[in-house]
């Protein structure tokens, strides 16, 4: 708003009146909804979750096992040719720790995310996860080895909530 | 300036269905098969530029230009998503070759409709919040009007806009890229029930999944690339306004204007006489008569008739949806506008098989955005450079 404008023409609005419905409005809710088909990596990899394992795709090419699988190297620009099975365990490679909620509110205890790059995999490969069961954050540090903390197979249902989070193991 | 030609492409679909891939894995065949096609080109070196195109909304993710680079062989290189119908790709590319400073450019374009559960509500949400979507009512109720206004205007009938639906859905059997071809009556396209009057059931192309890669070049380029290179001769496009209150309900002006400007540049006078087939964009049945005749192919009110007579049949003077058009592939959402090119560069290559249209040098794309849009783009291409 400019400075120099001392009134402004029409009439003001208070947010009372928008709370009271004296304000015309139009509201829709968007009926969006989509059922992505996971694919074939992406599909055996959820699988792989249930079974409480990792599943990485291999190119015979650049020779990297890549987790989360794909069934093209997009380094190399050819099909995947193998599977193979990496750790559930890994380095922390960067974290953050998240003191606000999805909707910006304060949370009591904060949410860290790391990535994690897994035992196996090649290089910046790995996986997107909640780190927990760390005391104090200050102490997370990049670099700390971490360990997958799986649901009971019972509970799994092939998502990547499957892993319940990464808690660090002493080396 | 320097010519631009296609010199490869890929295709997979189209079907009412692919539950097994993803869109990326989607993409990667089309990729590959677009590669492959052009010479066997490696993308992470000899592609200048890649340009997708794709909705938000229809794919379901905010900014979906993040998910795309990774399946076309386009990570860390020079890649951006315009947001709208494949053709305004092929438009992009095509500008971006004459430019002068770069020569090989790839055009993606998908549908993954069998991964929308709520079409018709996204499509509704494409409609003015505050004078249009209140009244409530499926979207397709646009093209009834428009239908409805088009007849009365024009004196064409249910019948002539019936036999478009005959013609096609007969063309797409023998169009393996096709997922609904099939022989059906003309009683049988009247009497399907009336959904949006007069628009009736058979009359509206079912949406289906599939995805399509292209690879433009520059001249020198494309001759070391292919022996057979189409020529993009000339491109257009235009959107008249979004308001459904003033547009108009009878010509398609948006494509009367996208059609002048790639005439322009092709050096097109008479395009029936200049050209020797098109397809075009069919969503409806009764929009491949009135962009016939928004295209200038023939006077206004006179493409229900051209039809009627078989003008446009595979085997006519002048055949309109060689491939079976939308109706008899499946609408490809934003891929419309590159099955209408594919089509034509398949043809114009002699590579359409059995139904390969004889001694063809010059073929028009048509494609349209689709309700409750009036955005409409045209190429113009050809064998012969
Ligand atoms: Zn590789």
């Amino acid at each position: 708003m400019s400075a120099k404008i001392k009134h402004f023409p029409g009439e003001p609005i208070e947010t009372r009146e928008f709370r009271e419905g004296k304000v015309l409005t139009e509201s829709f809710k968007p009926k969006a909804k989509y059922a992505w088909s996971a694919g074939i990596a992406v599909s055996r990899f959820l699988e792989e979750l249930k079974n409480g394992r990792i599943i990485a795709s291999t190119c015979s090419k650049c020779k990297r096992i890549m987790v989360p699988p794909r069934i093209y190297c997009e380094k190399c620009f050819k099909p995947t040719d193998g599977w193979t099975y990496v750790k559930d365990t890994g380095v922390i490679n960067t974290f953050s720790v998240s003191f606000l909620a999805a909707d910006a509110t304060r949370l009591k205890e904060p949410i860290v995310v790391a990535i994690i790059d897994l035992d196996g995999a090649s290089e910046n490969m790995g996986i997107v996860h909640r780190i927990e069961e760390y005391g104090d954050w200050k102490e997370i540090k990049i670099g700390m080895r971490v360990k997958a903390v799986w649901k009971p197979p019972e509970e799994r249902v092939g998502a990547i909530t499957d892993i319940k989070y990464f808690k660090p193991v002493k080396e | 300036m320097c010519e631009v030609a296609i010199v490869g492409v890929g295709c997979v679909g189209f079907r009412p269905i692919t539950l097994e891939l993803s869109y990326k894995e989607l993409m990667f065949e089309a990729a590959v098969k677009a590669y492959e096609d052009a010479g066997g080109i490696d993308p992470r070196k000899d592609v200048d530029v890649f340009v997708t195109c794709a909705e938000d909304y229809l794919e379901g993710f905010s900014i979906f230009d993040e998910f795309v680079p990774d399946q076309l062989g386009a990570a860390l290189r020079h890649l951006f998503t315009v947001s709208g119908d494949g053709m305004l790709g092929l438009a992009t590319a095509y500008m971006l070759i004459k430019t002068g400073h770069f020569d090989t450019v790839v055009v993606e374009a998908h549908s993954k409709a069998s991964d929308i559960l709520t079409y018709m509500d996204i499509v509704n949400f494409g409609l003015d919040p505050i004078f249009n979507r209140p009244l409530g009512g499926h979207p397709y109720y646009i093209a009834g009007l428009e239908m409805n206004r088009y007849l009365h205007d024009t004196c064409t009938t249910e019948e002539q806009c019936a036999q478009v639906v005959v013609k096609n859905k007969k063309n797409a059997i023998a169009n393996p890229y096709a997922a609904y071809g099939a022989d059906v009556t003309l009683d049988q396209v009247l009497c399907s029930k009336t959904l949006f009057h007069p628009l009736k059931k058979l009359e509206i192309s079912t949406p289906a999944d599939g995805c399509i890669v292209m690879v433009l070049a520059s001249e020198k380029v494309a001759e070391k690339l292919t022996d057979k290179p189409v020529w993009v001769k000339g491109v257009g496009w235009c959107t008249e306004t979004p308001s459904l209150e003033t547009r108009d309900w009878t010509r398609a002006i948006y494509t009367r204007l996208a059609a002048e400007m790639a005439y322009k540049t092709a050096g097109i006078a008479n395009p029936w006489r200049d050209i020797d087939f098109a397809e075009i964009h069919d969503m409806f049945a009764y929009k491949e008569l009135q962009h016939m005749e928004a295209l200038k192919l023939c006077d206004y009110g006179e493409a229900g008739k051209l039809t009627e007579e078989g003008l446009t049949a595979l085997e006519g003077e002048f055949p309109v949806n060689a491939s079976g058009g939308l109706l008899g592939m499946g609408f490809g959402l934003e891929a419309s506008g590159l099955q209408k090119v594919l089509e034509v560069v398949l043809q114009l290559r002699g590579e359409a098989g059995s139904r390969q249209i004889e001694d063809v040098e010059a073929g028009l794309a048509h494609t349209w955005r689709g309700i409750p849009t009036a955005t409409g783009a045209v190429a113009v291409l050809s064998n012969v450079k």
